[in-house]
């Protein structure tokens, strides 16, 4: 199937951020694809607050099932959460799990104003119900296949979908 | 023959000895514990990775700092701990160790964290338990303590970086140190090319060279340019017979003390994996100066506990 552009989606999600952040607004990006974006976002909205980055391998609710990833990087929340609006930034929402263990461990942090989620792809199939206030687009893709971003090394962004291998399947995405 | 600490798809099941663990491991458990040390800093120190789960911490023998770090680590994880003091329990009252982790099993025990005078107790018990129950060694006899030679490759990392260029001095009562054994293993396995023991001759272990130090049995010698010491506790208690004239003969030729730390490289960081015994193995002047890191060591044990325990418990 044909993948949309990665690059215009991001200018479509800027956009559509632009009307709904302010300067204490914090962008928390979910590692790896989410924190790329988010950082990007952070960039073309110059936003004055630090961005954040979680790695949620400590609160995946397949912990017993699938054990600890390789390599999980410290989470890094460079503000106070309490009372602040937070966006947190995915590249992919599927089962809306990942999104729930986001926000389990941003209330380790503190108590956040508000929380609200910008995507930029929303393939469906929701899990939980969890919804993004910003969505780059929409698009339906065939179950079994894993959709991310991919960042080559002058920071293009593309999206990629291959079959979900054992080693990377993602039950909870 | 297979390694009993590994599962049928080589993960890590047990945490019996650093002998024989593949790198891979000993790294991803490294790693693991560098990403817990932020954890301290928020406002909610706990994380959910052993929600649920029940951890028995098994000390046949004395300890403060490794049972207390074991039971911190374990409840920061959201653990629910059981301290067992065995000195006044059924084993005192004839029962038999299996027969103790039997009915500890039957209290739906996850974990059994032991620590014995026997070496190859925690071995015993993790070919005892059901499949899904994990053991730690905290210690057993002389044998083993993986997660001290863990913590102290920790250290090192933290602050050298890198192994393939250091030299490291483990310094005084080898023989009766499951800590040093531990340590010689978890730094051949990681590549460090000059690893040396220093003790007079009754306190080193024959055939210590076998596992790839050199042996010295003079300080100015050892030291000499060395960018780690680890300083070992006298064991007393282990002791039969006479192996020293007196400890403050001990202190004079192997005490660490300023002028022998002298001889060690400029920014040489000094270990200690405690109790210490000042005026004994180490100078106060030492073991509260530039040079210690014996208090970050406890710090970071917490964190590598925490790695151990939630590696074993996600299959």
């Amino acid at each position: 199937m044909n993948l949309p552009d990665a690059e215009a989606l991001c200018e479509e999600l800027a956009r559509k951020l632009r009307a709904g952040v302010t300067d204490s607004t914090g962008l928390v990006g979910i590692r790896t694809g989410g924190a790329w974006l988010a950082e990007r976002l952070h960039r073309e909205l110059k936003l004055p607050t630090p961005m954040g980055a979680l790695d949620i391998s400590f609160y995946r609710d397949d912990f017993d099932a699938a054990g600890l990833r390789h390599h999980v990087k410290p989470s890094q929340i460079p503000f106070d959460v309490s009372g602040r609006h937070i966006v947190v930034v995915d590249d992919v929402l599927y089962t809306g799990r990942t999104v729930r263990a986001a926000m389990n461990e941003l209330f380790d942090y503190g108590r956040p104003g508000r929380i609200e989620l910008a995507v930029l792809v929303d393939r469906g199939e929701r899990q939980l119900p969890i919804a993004a206030q910003y969505v780059g687009a929409t698009l339906a893709v065939p179950p079994g296949k894993l959709l991310r971003l991919a960042r080559d090394e002058r920071g293009k962004f593309t999206l990629k979908m291959s079959d979900v291998r054992p080693s990377d399947a993602k039950p909870s995405a | 023959m297979r390694n009993p600490q590994l599962n049928g798809e080589g993960k890590l099941q047990h945490l019996l000895t650093i002998e024989g663990l593949p790198r891979e491991i000993v790294t991803h458990i490294l790693d693991t514990a560098a990403s817990f040390i932020g954890v301290t800093g928020r406002e909610v120190k706990k994380l959910p990775l052993l929600r649920g789960k029940s951890v028995f911490n098994l000390f046949f023998e004395a300890s403060t700092r490794t049972r207390t770090t074991f039971e911190i680590a374990a409840k920061r994880l959201s653990a629910d701990v059981v301290n067992l003091n065995i000195a006044v329990s059924s084993h005192t009252k004839g029962e038999t160790l299996l027969d103790t982790v039997d009915n500890l099993s039957a209290m739906h025990a996850d974990m059994f964290v032991v620590r014995h005078s026997s070496s190859g107790a925690a071995h015993l018990i993790a070919n005892h338990v059901a499949p899904h129950v994990h053991v730690i060694n905290a210690g057993d006899g002389r044998h083993a303590h993986p997660t001290q030679g863990l913590l102290d490759i920790y250290t090192i990392r933290h602050y050298k970086k890198d192994f393939s260029r250091l030299s490291v001095a483990i310094v005084g009562d080898v023989l009766h140190s499951r800590v040093a054994r531990s340590l010689i293993h978890a730094l051949a396995t990681l590549g460090t090319p000059d690893v040396r023991v220093i003790g007079p001759r009754t306190l080193l272990p024959t055939g210590v060279e076998q596992l790839g130090v050199s042996v010295h049995h003079d300080m100015r010698e050892g030291l000499a340019g060395c960018d780690v010491v680890m300083m070992l506790r006298l064991q007393n208690e282990r002791m039969k017979g006479p192996l020293l004239p007196s400890a403050q003969e001990f202190f004079k030729s192997y005490g660490l003390t300023p002028q022998k730390l002298a001889l060690a490289k400029p920014d040489a960081i000094v270990m200690h994996p405690g109790p210490m015994n000042r005026g004994v193995e180490i100078d106060s002047a030492v073991a509260d100066g530039p040079h210690s890191v014996i208090l970050p060591q406890v710090t970071f044990g917490i964190a590598v506990r925490m790695a151990v325990m939630s590696i074993l418990a996600g299959k």
